[in-house]
């Protein structure tokens, strides 16, 4: 009885030869079908979430990507669409969502997300996402959506040629700011620059922050910290003292007209999320550092207010394993790293490659590893729908009385109406 | 002519329309009524199957009652004046272009496409353009400068000044004026007119409310807030005014031309004959036959006018209280807020504004055709 | 009275020519900012005609609409023509038939043309979902026509009451019956009125934007969402959004110039009384 060696040997590579082949196919993942993406990236956004449907038909060539944006009326077209589509039954595979409770308190309490957290077990994420990160979007009932990027919040923004030739430094502290504004006025340039009513909401929760400290603002959200505190009506009360310093013109334009301002010489600070930073780098072509300079905001050093665009999982998604493979390769290095440089955000992820990010994203990522991280009102974090909903007419309110008692009145009737907290 | 069989017809090529509209018009209606008396938004309203409760007209005192929903208020009263102001303007300005243009200028077919040509655009370009016009820093308010005037320095839509206050507490107390008003205005037409019994039937009740609001004024019931809510004119929304008009004015100018054109020769000549010059002539000749033109006119852009919501989004943004108006309000609440219950009231309290400026004229129309 | 008369011109121009100016600055200032290029646009300098002209962005403005041009004029002609004949047929009947009752349909029709349109968004959507209309052509093109139903009949039934009843009779002693009688001599009556409302409805259709978003796939959308998508982003950079309203703006602006004046003397034929 001899079995040939040969036998053997041949028998054990075609063993070998389909393992292998049975792995490299699982590892191809063989899709077919479409894939239907919803955002509201459009105009120069555009490009980045091009860039990752390349990078995913690249992986699976048989799969149709459906690049399904609705762009125009800041976000709200797109919601309206989103929200007709699911009430009428028809999901789309994955749509694009701020993460935390703009996705929790719209469509995790409606039970029409899926768990991810196997996923991000999975693909080893509870390791590479920042422990605050994670807390923020996520439930005790699971993980929601799988965040691609980050923006920040707090960040203060000048021209240093044009603060040197005034005379003025960016301020460490809002007194810092009340003290040199004046002294701006009297020169006639507009110490702050400010856009329309969701630019003042942006301005309010940096000023907020500032005063309460990441700790009371985490206690706010939790509804363990009262919206007509003394705390609270001090953050109005300073807000209506900031306010006296900003353009008259204010709600005629938009943020980038703000940004314009600074950049032109009339105004000397504004303070906006980093997306400025694309905008006067790309569009204005304007050197980080060299032409533009940032800070935190002031009196809020040391603390990371993020924001973060993210995707997922429709429950009733029509092309689920599609869907799945696209939420991995979001969340993967390679495609955080192909989406954020050209997005002009940051990846979420603490291994990102930074030698691809340009001089702005590059600081922002160091203090990203180092800061503490809380999550912005406005863009979604920290409140859900109802309440940014309701917030907007009351700072629409204050901006017509600055009264702060009445403001920090009607903050809390509609935090007791969208159940903050609870 | 009128067999059965054509009536058969008649009804067959009604039929397909009756029964489209009988499904897209009344029947969203009605649920649009029906989810507004629900409390579909508190909890979960995007689940596939929401908790909804029936709550009768709850909603609908929030909205007029509410402390937050002060915006709502002010978005009446800021349609009030739009509408109000547009409608005028419109034809005021339309009539003018057409006599304008019934002089026969040289050049008038060009003319007359360029004032009609904002028509042509969307309301949402018109939004932004205008934006861009009215934005204090540049646009109009610069252009002295290009002749080497200084600027102006109105502030348009930024303008955050109001002007005709009153409080909306005292909306009771207006009304018993504003009936009161009318039924004295009725009793005098009707007994000038000799008409003893109707003169009576509007005249006591006018006098009785005029004894009321001056003695027992007090004893009005307020509208039941909480504080006194100061709302009146908005001067903002002179800039929304203004780009509606230049949308529109075009579609007044080309009906008034086409009513004008529609003035037999003849009464014009007699009138010249009788010694009228051309402005006596087009006052005294023209304008009166010119009124159910006007009529049309005023329902059209007054319904348009109440639905405004592109113009508004796009010049003024979604949280612009002193220029918003309660389309724009109901969009955001429906699909920013998820506030499905309070957005459809908002809309059925807009249906009847329309309906209340509608139905008026459908009924008389009505009532003229049958007797044609 | 010559001298009266000259000056009575002179005020009659300067007057139309003050406001052809108002109504053409819009026009100037989008033209001015379409052709400057992005770093170059700024609300102060404004008014300042571009120191090169761009053209780039109006090439770029066509070649990003392009794909979404053809679903617009397939969804205007085909919801305006079908609006239209829906619109006569109808007006035929409620001005040439009458019945019983046939003014309170008319009535009830009419109502039909004030309802704003977001409140019917989600009922529309779910409706079209329904009849398995979502996400193409037909579905929009049925909206459009269902809502054009209101003013197309109006416009229709006002211009026909202006047949004279005799014209009608004859026809019918002639042997014609219920559809011969449209056919042969109202349709072809029509064409003024038909100007009215192919330019209107060609308007609205053309420029509407909430329902052409929600309806469709993004394949199927029409022009007015791509334009959005144009003005879209964080960073709008203005010339785009500015270059593609002209090119969008341009259909309507040639059906308005071509048959201006047929509108005027269409309205005059009757549609205009209410």
């Amino acid at each position: 009885m001899r079995f040939s060696k040969w036998a053997i040997v041949t028998f054990l590579m075609v063993g070998l030869l389909a393992m292998a082949g049975a792995v490299y196919a699982q590892d191809q993942k063989k899709l077919t079908g479409k894939l239907e993406i919803f955002s509201w990236w459009a105009g120069n956004e555009g490009p980045a979430l091009q860039a990752l449907i390349n990078l995913y038909e690249s992986k699976y060539p048989d799969v149709k990507v459906i690049n399904a944006t609705v762009a125009g009326g800041s976000g709200i077209n797109a919601k309206a669409v989103l929200k007709t589509r699911m009430l009428g039954g028809n999901p789309p595979d994955s749509f694009q969502v701020h993460a935390g409770q703009e996705l929790i308190g719209t469509w995790v309490v409606a039970h029409r997300m899926e768990d991810l957290t196997w996923m991000f077990k999975q693909q080893g994420w509870l390791d590479v996402f920042p422990k605050n990160l994670i807390d923020l979007i996520s439930t005790k009932d699971g993980i929601w959506s799988v965040p691609v990027n980050i923006h920040r919040s707090n960040v203060l923004w000048y021209i240093p040629a044009n603060l040197k030739k005034w005379g003025v430094t960016p301020p460490k502290t809002w007194d810092e700011f009340l003290q040199i504004a004046p002294k701006l006025q009297a020169q006639g340039i507009i110490p702050l620059a400010l856009a329309r009513t969701w630019t003042a909401e942006h301005l309010w929760e940096s000023v907020a922050l500032s005063v309460l400290g990441p700790d009371k603002w985490n206690a706010l959200w939790k509804g363990e910290l009262s919206f007509t505190s003394p705390d609270m009506i001090k953050v109005w009360d300073l807000f209506g003292k900031i306010l006296k310093y900003t353009n008259s013109d204010a709600s005629s334009l938009s943020w980038q007209q703000a940004t314009d301002l600074v950049v032109n010489g009339k105004a000397a600070f504004n303070v906006m999320g980093d997306w400025a930073a694309g905008y006067m780098y790309t569009t204005l072509k304007l050197q980080p550092k060299k032409d533009f300079g940032w800070e935190a905001s002031p009196g809020t050093d040391g603390v990371f207010m993020m924001l973060s665009d993210s995707f997922g999982l429709p429950i009733g998604a029509p092309d689920r394993d599609n869907a799945i493979a696209w939420l991995e390769l979001l969340g993967s290095k390679e495609g955080q790293d192909t989406f954020n440089p050209l997005k002009g955000s940051i990846s979420p992820r603490l291994d990102s490659d930074l030698s691809k990010y340009n001089v702005y994203s590059q600081s922002a990522a160091a203090d990203w590893h180092k800061d503490t991280i809380v999550g912005s009102l406005v863009h979604g974090v920290v409140a859900n729908e109802r309440f940014m909903d309701g917030f907007a007419t009351v700072m629409d309110m204050f901006l017509n009385s600055r009264n702060p008692e009445q403001a920090a009145k009607a903050a809390e009737a509609i935090a007791l109406q969208s159940g903050i907290g609870k | 002519m009128r067999s059965r069989k054509d009536r058969v017809f008649s009804i067959l090529v009604l039929f397909p329309s009756i029964v489209l509209l009988g499904i897209f018009v009344y029947w969203f209606i009605g649920q649009t009524i029906y989810i507004s008396l629900t409390d579909w938004g508190k909890v979960a309203p995007l689940a596939a199957h929401p908790p909804i409760h029936f709550i009768g007209l709850e909603n609908y005192k929030t909205l007029f009652t509410g402390i937050l929903e002060g915006r709502f208020c002010q978005d009446l009263v800021n349609t009030f004046f739009f509408t109000l102001f547009f409608v005028l303007g419109s034809i005021v300005l339309g009539l003018f272009l057409a006599i304008l243009l019934d002089r026969e200028p040289k050049g008038k077919g060009v003319l007359r496409t360029l004032f009609l040509y904002p028509m042509s655009l969307s309301f949402i370009v018109t939004g932004t353009i205008w934006r861009w016009l009215l934005a204090p820093r540049g646009g109009i308010n610069v252009l002295p400068r290009l002749v080497g005037l200084p600027a102006l320095r109105f502030e348009w839509t930024n303008s955050r000044t109001q002007i005709l206050q009153f409080d909306w507490q005292d909306i009771p107390k207006l009304t018993v004026l504003v009936v009161a008003a009318v039924l004295v205005l009725l009793a005098v037409r009707n007994l000038r007119r000799g008409r003893k019994w109707q003169g009576l039937f509007t005249g006591i009740p006018a006098i009785g409310l005029v004894l009321w609001y001056i003695f027992g004024g007090s004893l009005i019931p307020s509208a039941g807030l909480l504080f006194p809510e100061r709302h009146g004119f908005n001067l903002a929304i002179i800039g929304i005014i203004i780009a509606a008009i230049w949308q529109f004015s075009g579609y007044t100018m080309a009906l008034y031309l086409a009513g004008l054109r529609g003035i037999p020769e003849e009464l014009r000549e007699a009138a010249r004959i009788d010694g009228c010059n051309e402005f006596q002539m087009y006052r005294r000749v023209a304008l009166p036959l010119l009124k159910p033109i006007t009529l049309s006119a005023v329902i059209i852009l007054g319904h348009i006018s109440l639905k405004t919501f592109d113009l508004v989004f796009a010049m003024t943004g979604p949280d612009h209280a002193s220029t918003d108006m309660p389309s724009v309000l109901m969009f955001i609440r429906t699909f920013r807020g998820n506030q499905f219950a309070i957005g459809a009231a908002i809309a059925v309290v807009l249906f009847i504004l329309v309906a209340m400026v509608v139905i008026p004229y459908l009924f008389s129309s009505l009532r003229r055709r049958s007797s044609e | 009275m010559n001298a009266r008369f000259r000056l009575g011109r002179v005020v009659l121009y300067t007057l139309l020519g003050l406001l052809a100016v108002v109504y053409l600055t819009p026009i100037y200032m989008t033209l001015v900012t379409a052709l400057k290029p992005a770093a170059e646009i700024n609300l102060e300098t404004a008014w300042n005609p571009p120191n090169h002209p761009y053209w780039a962005s109006f090439v770029d403005a066509f070649t990003r609409m392009f794909p979404n041009l053809r679903n617009s004029i397939i969804l205007t002609m085909f919801g305006t023509i079908l609006s239209a004949l829906l619109g006569s047929l109808n007006g035929y009947v409620l001005s040439k038939w009458r019945f019983r009752g046939a003014n309170l349909i008319f009535t009830l029709m009419l109502f039909g043309m004030f309802i704003p349109y977001q409140i019917i968004l989600i009922p529309l959507f779910q409706t079209l979902r329904t009849m398995h209309l979502y996400g193409g052509l037909p579905g929009l093109i049925l909206a459009h026509v269902v809502y054009g139903i209101p003013i197309t009949t109006l416009i229709f039934r006002n211009f026909y009451v202006q047949i004279p009843n005799e014209v009608v009779e004859s026809a019918s002693l002639d042997g014609a019956g219920f559809f011969g009688i449209y056919w042969r001599i109202v349709f072809p009556l029509s064409w003024l009125g038909m100007v009215v409302v192919i330019i209107w409805q060609f308007t609205q259709i053309w420029n509407d934007f909430l329902f052409g978003v929600t309806l469709t796939s993004h394949e199927w959308q029409p022009i007015t969402v791509a334009l959005a998508y144009l003005a879209g982003g964080q960073a709008v950079q203005w010339n785009l959004p500015m270059a593609g309203s002209i090119l969008a703006a341009l259909p309507p602006l040639l059906i308005y110039i071509i048959f201006g004046r047929y509108f005027i003397r269409g309205l005059l034929a009757g549609s205009v009384k209410g």
